[in-house]
């Protein structure tokens, strides 16, 4: 086993950033992402790592800067939070239309108003169908691992799709970890350079970013799904190859003492630590409770979450953000993986931990105390907001 | 472009949709937007060129005998031609009536 190394998270996200060995970086600085862009402003200023660094004036500026990059080639880097997503999200769409890999590590925040630093996944889900392939971690060291995991995907030729990297801001973004910290010659050898199908380039002119008709606008956004759908094996793939440099092997969906379990928790994030600590105290007491985590949320990895979660009798899903007016975000798309089974397992959902309140494992205790006596009571499909006075 | 736009299925469309072949816009056919065309008078012509100058889509060209005839393809049927015709020798006519 490698050394570990203890390291603020978001210091570890932006050395990986240097060992991928990025072209540009461009970012605007938003609490509680802004570690991550100080770190690298550092190292490009100390000539550490020989990258452009684009002081923008706005989100909106920062990821348009990666996205002309990208055109032309570069591999290319940058981070946001909350409001910061909210006013990059017009070309978070062009990002993936154009089919342009680059990596934006979202350190999560809520969404105003009201105004509020603190952690959710309301700012994820804002963006949610922007077509980028979205991952959610669970500590740091995911953080770090799956940067790389990010480029190799993204860049791939049969992939081609830019990548974000969810992790709970403050909860993860502030914390000091232990890392296990890889070598510059493996990632070198895991990463290669870049090598875009098309790019902007003097010698052989194209156009990105045309018009389309409506006479062809529908073939662009079916060739467009068809390639994140299809990007799920080379996912697999290229985990398999990150687990076999480093001993750390991820999945779309990752289960706790679930395999026999009726009842699963299903979490997103940094909270399915605490969760699976409720899990284990709930264990002792001879409950039959167990842990799902969905890291993989763009494309929704439906086979698998099926697969992980048939047997139970009933699913309790935590959602970290609300769908005004309709659920939580992750019970929606749960729902509509079960729907076409005829033997399903009932679906609770609670709204917890918005704007960074402690979830605790006895409030996921409690959590699952409530799903199971209100499905009992016929109430299978029950939505709240936890924890709300009054 | 070897075939319209509207025959393209997904499966051949470049990556990121990407315009491999430089000045393909000339294969758009915007003169399908207009209901006014232009019709010289070539008798009040004088060859002044102004509607060629003012046309904003470059739909005007010279042809062998001298006269700038909008080519209907691209001419979207806006009349600035017309209105800036020092002879009045441009009108507008609707496209449907003249068939």
């Amino acid at each position: 086993m490698a050394k570990r190394v203890g390291m603020e998270v978001s210091i570890a996200a932006a050395e990986a950033v240097k060992q991928a060995n990025v072209d540009v970086i461009s970012a605007y600085p938003i609490t509680p992402q802004t570690h991550i862009v100080e770190h690298l402003s550092e190292l490009v200023a100390n000539g550490e790592l020989d990258a452009e660094f684009f002081c923008v004036e706005s989100e909106h500026s920062a990821l348009s800067v990666c996205v002309g990059a990208a055109a032309t080639g570069a591999r290319t880097f940058t981070c946001t939070s909350s409001q910061g997503l909210a006013l990059m999200s017009e070309i978070t769409y062009i990002a993936s239309g154009l089919r342009l890999p680059m990596l934006m590590i979202i350190s999560n925040r809520t969404l105003s108003s009201p105004l509020s630093i603190w952690n959710d996944h309301s700012d994820a889900m804002s963006i949610r169908d922007c077509g980028w392939i979205q991952f959610f971690v669970e500590n740091g060291q995911e953080v770090y691992d799956h940067v790389f995991v990010a480029y190799r995907l993204g860049e791939d030729r049969n992939v081609l799709l830019p990548v974000i990297i969810n992790m709970d801001g403050f909860i993860l973004s502030h914390v000091i970890e232990p890392f296990e910290l890889i070598e510059q010659g493996k990632i070198d050898q895991f990463l290669p350079p870049y090598q875009p199908v098309h790019r902007l380039h003097p010698d052989r002119p194209v156009t990105m970013g045309a018009f389309a008709l409506p006479s062809i606008f529908a073939e662009t956004k079916k060739a467009q799904e068809e390639a994140i759908r299809s990007s799920m094996p080379k996912i697999l793939e290229t985990w398999k190859a990150f687990g076999d440099m480093t001993g750390r092997y991820y999945h779309p969906v990752e289960t706790y003492k679930a395999e026999d379990a009726d009842t699963l928790l299903v979490t997103m994030g940094s909270c399915s630590e605490t969760a699976s600590v409720a899990v284990d105290k709930m264990r002792e007491e001879g409950r039959s409770v167990g842990l799902v985590k969905i890291r993989l949320w763009r494309p929704f990895p439906f086979e698998d979450f099926k697969k992980a979660t048939l047997h139970a009798r009933q699913l309790v899903v935590i959602d970290r953000a609300v769908s005004v007016g309709a659920c939580g975000p992750v019970a929606a798309e749960v729902k509509a993986a079960l729907y076409g089974e005829a033997q399903r397992p009932s679906v609770y959902n609670f709204v917890a931990g918005i704007s960074g309140r402690d979830v605790t494992p006895s409030d996921f205790m409690k959590m699952v105390d409530k799903a199971e006596i209100q499905i009992e009571e016929g109430n299978k499909e029950g939505y709240e907001i936890y924890g709300v006075r009054g | 472009m070897t075939k319209p736009e509207s025959e393209w299925t997904w499966k051949e469309l470049p990556v990121g949709n990407v315009i491999l072949e430089p000045g393909n816009a000339s294969q758009y056919r915007t003169g399908d937007w207009k209901t006014l065309k232009p019709v010289l008078n070539r008798e009040l012509c004088i060859h002044c060129g102004l509607c060629y100058i003012f046309c904003p889509d470059m739909a005007y060209n010279l042809n062998e005998e001298s006269f700038f005839i909008a080519d209907l393809f691209y001419c979207k049927g806006c009349g600035i031609c017309a209105k800036e015709c020092p002879t009045g020798a441009i009108s507008m006519v609707l496209e449907e009536e003249e068939k």
